[in-house]
């Protein structure tokens, strides 16, 4: 047995296909990032080195941070999200008939491409036409603000919808971690004389947690990196008022053909995700310890 | 907790109050869930009803009034109109090709992997572990840059490697769960019965995972359907657009016409929606298993 199936060759055969192509798209160029991070480039002529010039310059880059910025609330506001998902969650695992059907069709926008959802939106939030403004007026304000083309206004229109496409998803993980607590915990607190009230909150949440870290994770990584729907609804706009850390990095790279800026922010955009991602998963992971124990 | 108050009336003495209450909390909670399913179903509504309105309508009529008559001709004219059809055909072929491989590529990494004995083994699962926390646009320059220098770049296998390399670590991770569950003893009796490896995963383990390929493929049709950002770098002529780019260029020319903008948008989520009607089981248990990671 051990002897067939230490056949080096067919292991190669087996893994290096998918070795390479993992190499060759995911880890090379995250290396090369970095690298063309270091040199003035267009993307035609020669790059010429000019060492940490473009990671100086991001520092001092205004229109960068207000990026990094926008990336940071919409990080905050779908963190926050999280607490309506879970409540919503909560209610859909209550032994409530119907509950599969609910969870699936909250989940429909979250099937659909983020072009569809962002033309969508986009009908939804114009300025005469849109339901939006068409509901406004017919209750009685005449002058409905323009979601999309007003400075202060347009960040949380753009977050209403990245919480519409996501809240099924979320509300899915939250009610399959839900439904895997054993029953009997939740008879023996009731016998207990715990009310529902102290089930959900010393019972069901803490039983829930390792499943909220990852959703944790997942929301603020997925926010840092979120691009598709501003880049259709907006593009960063007005006055770069929307535009987000991925955003910027694209208009830098493939608009003004800054590659070598682009790759700085492209490569800060890693750093930062992996950084993230690992701080809140020792965060998450000494409340854990806590809360068991 | 709003589930608070429905497992307290639960649990509450059997008196007719306590039963009215019971029925009155339940009454809350049926509410607040169908209150959150209109609104994740609404702007479809609204969409699919102006896809069959022309402007006059969208305009003067409520926003959730139906048509008079329907107009499909809406559909029809951009169907043919525009490059919806060969963006559409793109898109299908794109999308099975690179799900197939995708699949059968994870399948062969995760059988050595849990199943044969190398040095190494753990690295590489590493490796493709770490990938998934790894973000798209970050590696999109020198993609862009590479593609462009080896003659990819307009060219659908910029995209299909692209889909296949992002989808593999999670497809991986799906599969991982399933065969470190499967027994062993079947593949023990084929080797005492001198079966060789490749005869063995092809007859007797992949076809014992349909059921988690199936999931898998899932995920990754829906991904790669909806996949916006690389198509929109790679790829710059119109015959190998997919829907989601060739929509959003079509849009651009066609910005005035809510009828035919919305015709476009519902059959670019069509095929979506209605797999979803036939598999909905299948698609909410293939999120569920790849939400996982992290």
């Amino acid at each position: 047995m051990d002897k067939v199936l230490s056949n080096k060759k067919i292991i190669a055969l087996y893994v290096l296909p998918s070795l390479l192509l993992i190499l060759g798209v995911v880890y090379i160029p995250i290396i090369l990032t970095g690298y063309y991070g270091l040199n003035k480039w267009n993307g035609i002529s020669a790059m010429s080195y000019i060492g940490f010039e473009n990671y100086l310059a991001l520092a001092k880059d205004s229109a960068f941070w207000s990026s990094a910025w926008h990336s940071l609330l919409l990080a905050l506001f779908s963190t926050l999200s999280l607490v309506i998902y879970l409540a919503v969650a909560m209610v859909l695992a209550t032994r409530i008939k119907g509950a599969n059907l609910f969870r699936k069709i909250y989940l429909i926008p979250m099937l659909l491409s983020s072009v569809a959802i962002a033309q969508l939106w986009l009908k939804i939030y114009h300025p005469t036409n849109g339901i939006v403004n068409s509901f406004l007026q017919s209750i009685g304000i005449a002058n409905p603000p323009a979601w999309l083309a007003d400075t202060s206004l347009v960040l949380p229109a753009l977050f209403i919808p990245i919480l519409w496409q996501y809240a099924g998803f979320y509300i899915l993980i939250y009610y399959a971690a839900l439904k895997n607590i054993p029953a009997s915990l939740e008879e023996a607190a009731k016998i207990d004389g715990a009310n529902a009230l102290q089930i959900a909150w010393k019972i069901k949440l803490p039983l829930a947690m390792e499943v909220i870290k990852v959703t944790i994770v997942l929301a603020v990584v997925g926010s840092l990196k979120y691009f598709d729907l501003i880049y259709v609804m907006t593009d960063g706009g007005p006055n770069g008022a929307s535009e987000v850390m991925a955003s910027y990095m694209y208009r830098v790279a493939f608009r003004a053909h800054d590659f070598g800026y682009g790759s700085a922010i492209g490569f800060f955009l890693l750093v930062i995700c992996l950084i993230i991602t690992w701080i809140i998963r020792k965060l998450t992971a000494t409340k854990d310890t806590i809360q068991y124990s | 907790m709003i589930s608070g108050t429905a497992g307290q009336l639960q649990s509450g003495p059997a008196s007719s109050g306590a039963a009215l209450g019971r029925k009155i909390g339940y009454g809350l909670l049926y509410i607040i869930l169908i209150l959150v399913a209109v609104l994740q179903i609404l702007p479809l509504v609204w969409l699919l009803f102006f896809s069959l309105k022309n402007n006059q309508e969208v305009f003067n009529l409520p926003p959730f009034s139906l048509p008079m008559d329907p107009k499909w001709a809406n559909y029809s004219k951009v169907w043919n109109a525009g490059n919806i059809n060969v963006y559409f055909l793109n898109s299908v072929w794109v999308t099975v090709l690179a799900t197939a491989l995708t699949v059968l590529l994870a399948s062969l990494v995760t059988y050595a992997v849990t199943r044969m004995k190398w040095k190494g083994s753990s690295f590489v699962l590493g490796l493709f572990m770490v990938a998934m926390m790894i973000p798209v646009h970050s590696t999109l320059i020198p993609l862009f840059s590479v593609y462009n220098k080896i003659g990819l770049t307009d060219h659908p296998l910029s995209l299909i490697f692209s889909y296949v390399a992002f989808n593999m670590p999670i497809t991986i991770m799906i599969l991982l769960g399933f065969y470190y569950a499967l027994p062993r003893e079947v593949e023990e009796a084929a080797v005492i019965d001198g079966c060789s490896v490749n005869r063995m995963f092809a007859q007797i383990v992949f076809p014992m995972t349909s059921s988690v390929l199936a999931t898998t493929a899932i995920i990754n049709m829906i991904y790669n359907w909806n996949e916006f950002i690389f198509v929109n770098t790679f790829i710059s002529s119109d015959i190998y657009k997919t829907l989601t780019v060739g929509v959003q260029n079509f849009i651009g020319q066609y910005t005035t016409d809510w009828g035919a903008i919305g015709a476009t948008l519902m059959i670019s989520i069509l095929p979506i929606l209605i797999t979803f009607l036939f598999l909905s089981d299948k698609i909410v248990e293939g999120i569920a298993a790849g939400s996982v990671k992290g």
